[in-house]
């Protein structure tokens, strides 16, 4: 079987086209999974999507067969058939001329299967429109977390996530006595006093999660900020350390002054 | 009406670009343009179900642009075709596109403010995809539907904050490989067949014999991985949960009850009606292993439900366990089984619907939706409080409500086709489910927080001034959507049997198994 390279044969002349196909796809799905970069992955998800685009073709492929436009001689409109058609006339005048005409399956053969590359037209509109959308998701993104790596996402997510899901009891507790219990943040000692504990209900103390919740800003200011339970505290005192820690290394890039952030960050905290 | 099929499509498209233009020119107008476009949009759906009911074959057809070549096996040209099933859940897209339109306008203003004429075009199309997912008979015409529903969805969801935006980025990226799979393997089914038309491919495999072929069982394999990561089971859901918490609240309004049922029900018409009951249940391994995988698919999702201490995040879970259900449903190839699978669908699309309007409202009035800021909610808004319990008594399945006939039929199926863990996993997230939604109720009504703590005084006191639990309900445009949505959930639970006796019709064709599947 290997002696006379039957499958080798098979594999890079007669199927090349499947084979690449398939690498392609395995390298756009790698990408799409295991790059940290979003932009990578963006580029993963075209090579997965092109890989797909040139399977389609490939089905339609025909030998000796070309593209599905009328040929000459088939054409209802061209000349061959109109010296055919006065022809016909002279005799035979029942059929409508120059309507489009249904083919004899001997003459369809001639052809290759338009379909597959009507498909892949659609898939191709659809490809773009989703690269494009996601190109603008990473805009905003990179606008609101000031950075397209993974990582780093998922630090600042996990950390904003964090504060959204704190109890509202607990953010009102925890600014009077001692850490809640559910407090992420190790640092949330009661030194400011908000509000006492029997008059809060629900919607209470709020104003600190809002004003907290831009996340593009990489000063120390807004460091201090974030913490939920430090919103009297003074800016830039306390916050040595958060900033020092390794998953969130001041950038250069992208800074945004404190306190001037847009509309749309401080919905996220509703 | 001849078309009505065509006009369910239309009316939220037209009313889309309507939407798109007359927003340049006042923002206003965008609400009830889509509120009127989906009134007309479910009238079209009613006639179509009732035109299907009428027909002697159950069935009605249309062809786009009646173009139309009558080649072996069926045409090439895009064929809609809505049977009972189609019909029914196309009603229910429709139907909560009404109900969700109507509930949007406050949230939408005060969420995506000056972007109405962005938000309502990509709301009207979202149900133009999905009721057309519903009702296409096209392999391909569906996944161009898929995608139009998954685009205008990231779109809805990443319009709000930018955390949605993130979470949106996980659903796009998984989204796409789904969409990407299904594709994948409409190219295998379109070499092997040399069709797109669904009912032509069923023809083409019955008289062709292609139930060994390996090209069709990669096509099966394909197409059925894409739809289950579209569809959030359980190793695939990562991308819902943030995603629906963090989206705008019309957004998980419209999106949780529908996109994963609408892709449950792409599952069933592949098994049922395109690929066929032989080829999947007898040629292919899948109704061996899949209830095991809806087993631990539903006992992860209902644990990670119990987790959480938001309601936004706890129903999103609860969306994956239901999810889990409905698959099992189908895959222990029983004849009741698939009865409940389908009525799971209608009925978890309203109750999910019921939960997701009622925390919208609370979210709206308390700020929060964590554990701890319900306290006194029931003295506060009663009427919306009712609402979601009625959505949480039918998640547990409490009779009268739709989800416990569905779930009825789902352990049904399980116990007389002897898949003794599905039944038994059924049991157990049932448990759980009480579990949530009484824990709920406990916070709700009793001062007592998340740590455990007494916040009141003692008995009956709530710990809150008078002002905090002054009567202040929700204003009657979330409200009124809300109360129909709880209603229709109690219609559809004592009218339980008309729906099963049109599910019934659909399925009786298939000759399912009543009894075991081997």
């Amino acid at each position: 079987m290997f002696e006379d390279g039957a499958i080798i044969n098979e594999l890079l002349i007669e199927r090349l086209n499947y084979l690449i196909y398939v690498v392609l796809l395995l390298i756009g799905l790698h990408a799409m999974i295991a790059k940290r970069n979003l932009i990578k992955k963006l580029i993963g998800m075209s090579i997965f999507q092109t890989a797909i685009i040139l399977f389609y073709v490939s089905i339609s492929v025909k030998n000796e067969a070309t593209i599905p436009i009328y040929k000459a001689e088939h054409d209802p409109h061209g000349a061959a058939s109109k010296a055919a058609a006065i022809e016909l006339n002279s005799t035979n005048s029942g059929k409508p001329l120059y309507a489009p005409t249904e083919l004899q399956s001997s003459e369809t053969q001639q052809y290759a299967n338009p379909l597959p590359h009507v498909l892949m037209l659609t898939a191709i509109v659809v490809g773009v429109a989703t690269l494009g959308l996601a190109l603008a998701l990473c805009l905003r993104i990179q606008q609101g977390y000031g950075t397209v790596e993974e990582d780093e996402l998922l630090v600042k997510l996990e950390r904003s996530d964090a504060r959204y899901s704190l109890s509202p009891l607990a953010k009102a507790i925890s600014s009077r006595r001692r850490p809640a219990r559910n407090s992420r943040n190790p640092r949330a000692t009661g030194k400011s006093s908000s509000t006492p504990k029997r008059s809060t209900g629900y919607g209470k103390n709020l104003g600190s999660t809002k004003a907290s919740k831009p996340s593009t800003a990489k000063t120390k200011t807004t460091q201090a900020n974030k913490n939920p339970n430090s919103v009297n505290r003074k800016p830039g005192t306390t916050s040595a350390k958060i900033g020092t820690k390794k998953s969130l290394p001041p950038k250069k890039t992208s800074i945004k002054p404190a306190g001037k952030t847009s509309p749309q960050q401080k919905k996220g905290t509703e | 009406m001849d078309n009505a099929i065509a006009w369910v499509l239309l009316f939220p498209l037209i009313g889309s670009i309507a939407c798109a233009l007359l927003g340049m020119v006042n923002r206003k107008l965008c609400y009830p343009i889509s509120v009127l476009s989906m009134v007309a949009a479910t009238w079209a759906s009613v006639e179509t179900l009732f035109q299907a009911v009428a027909s002697p074959t159950a069935e009605v057809s249309y062809i786009f642009g009646g173009w139309v070549l009558d080649l072996f096996p069926r045409g090439v040209g895009i064929e809609f075709r809505a049977d009972l099933l189609g019909a029914l859940i196309a009603l229910v897209v429709v139907g909560v596109g009404l109900i969700v339109s109507m509930y949007a306008k406050l949230p939408v203003e005060k969420e995506t403010p000056k972007k109405e004429a962005l938000y309502y075009p990509l709301f009207l199309l979202q149900i133009t995809g999905l009721a057309g997912i519903a009702l296409t008979g096209d392999a391909f015409n569906l996944y161009v539907l898929i995608e139009v529903a998954a685009l205008t969805g990231y779109g809805l969801i990443a319009i709000g904050s930018n955390r949605a935006a993130a979470a949106t980025f996980n659903y796009l990226i998984l989204g796409t490989i789904g969409a990407s799979l299904y594709l994948l393997g409409v190219g295998y089914v379109y070499i092997k067949t040399g069709t797109l038309n669904m009912v032509g491919i069923q023809e083409v495999i019955a008289t062709n014999g292609l139930h060994d072929s390996p090209t069709m069982q990669v096509a099966f394999v394909l197409i059925g991985l894409g739809i289950l990561i579209k569809m959030a089971f359980f190793p695939f859901h990562a991308w819902l949960p943030n995603a629906y918490s963090s989206a705008p609240t019309t957004t998980s309004c419209l999106l949780a009850p529908l996109v994963t049922k609408v892709m449950i029900y792409v599952m069933i018409r592949m098994v049922l009606t395109v690929f066929g009951v032989e080829f999947s249940f007898e040629s292919t391994l899948w109704s061996e292993f899949m209830p095991w995988l809806v087993v631990i698919a539903i006992v992860c999702a209902a644990v990670m439900a119990l987790a959480q201490r938001e309601i936004k995040k706890m129903l999103a879970y609860l969306i994956v366990a239901e999810v889990g259900y409905m698959v099992g449903g189908v895959w222990i190839y029983n004849y009741y089984g698939l009865i409940g699978s389908i009525f799971h669908i209608i009925s978890d699309a309203c109750m999910t619907l019921c939960l997701f309007l009622a925390t919208g409202i609370i979210l709206r009035a308390c700020k929060t939706t964590h554990f701890d800021g319900l306290r006194g909610l029931f003295s506060k808004m009663p009427l919306t409080m009712i609402g979601f319990f009625v959505g949480g008594f039918s998640i547990i399945g409490l009779p009268p409500t739709c989800g416990f006939f569905s779930k009825w039929y789902l352990i049904t199926g399980g116990m007389v086709a002897e898949r003794w863990e599905y039944m038994v996993v059924l049991m157990f997230s049932t448990m759980i489910m009480v579990v949530l939604f009484f824990r709920l109720i406990e916070r709700i009504h009793l001062a007592v927080s998340e740590s455990g703590e007494d916040l009141g005084k003692g008995h009956g006191d709530l710990g809150l001034t008078k002002e905090q639990t002054k009567f202040e309900e929700a204003p009657l445009s979330m409200l009124i959507p809300l109360l129909l949505a709880a209603s229709v959930v109690m219609i559809i639970g004592i009218y339980n049997q008309e729906v099963v006796d049109q599910i019934e019709r659909f399925l009786a064709p298939f000759n399912l198994p009543k009894g075991t599947g081997h």
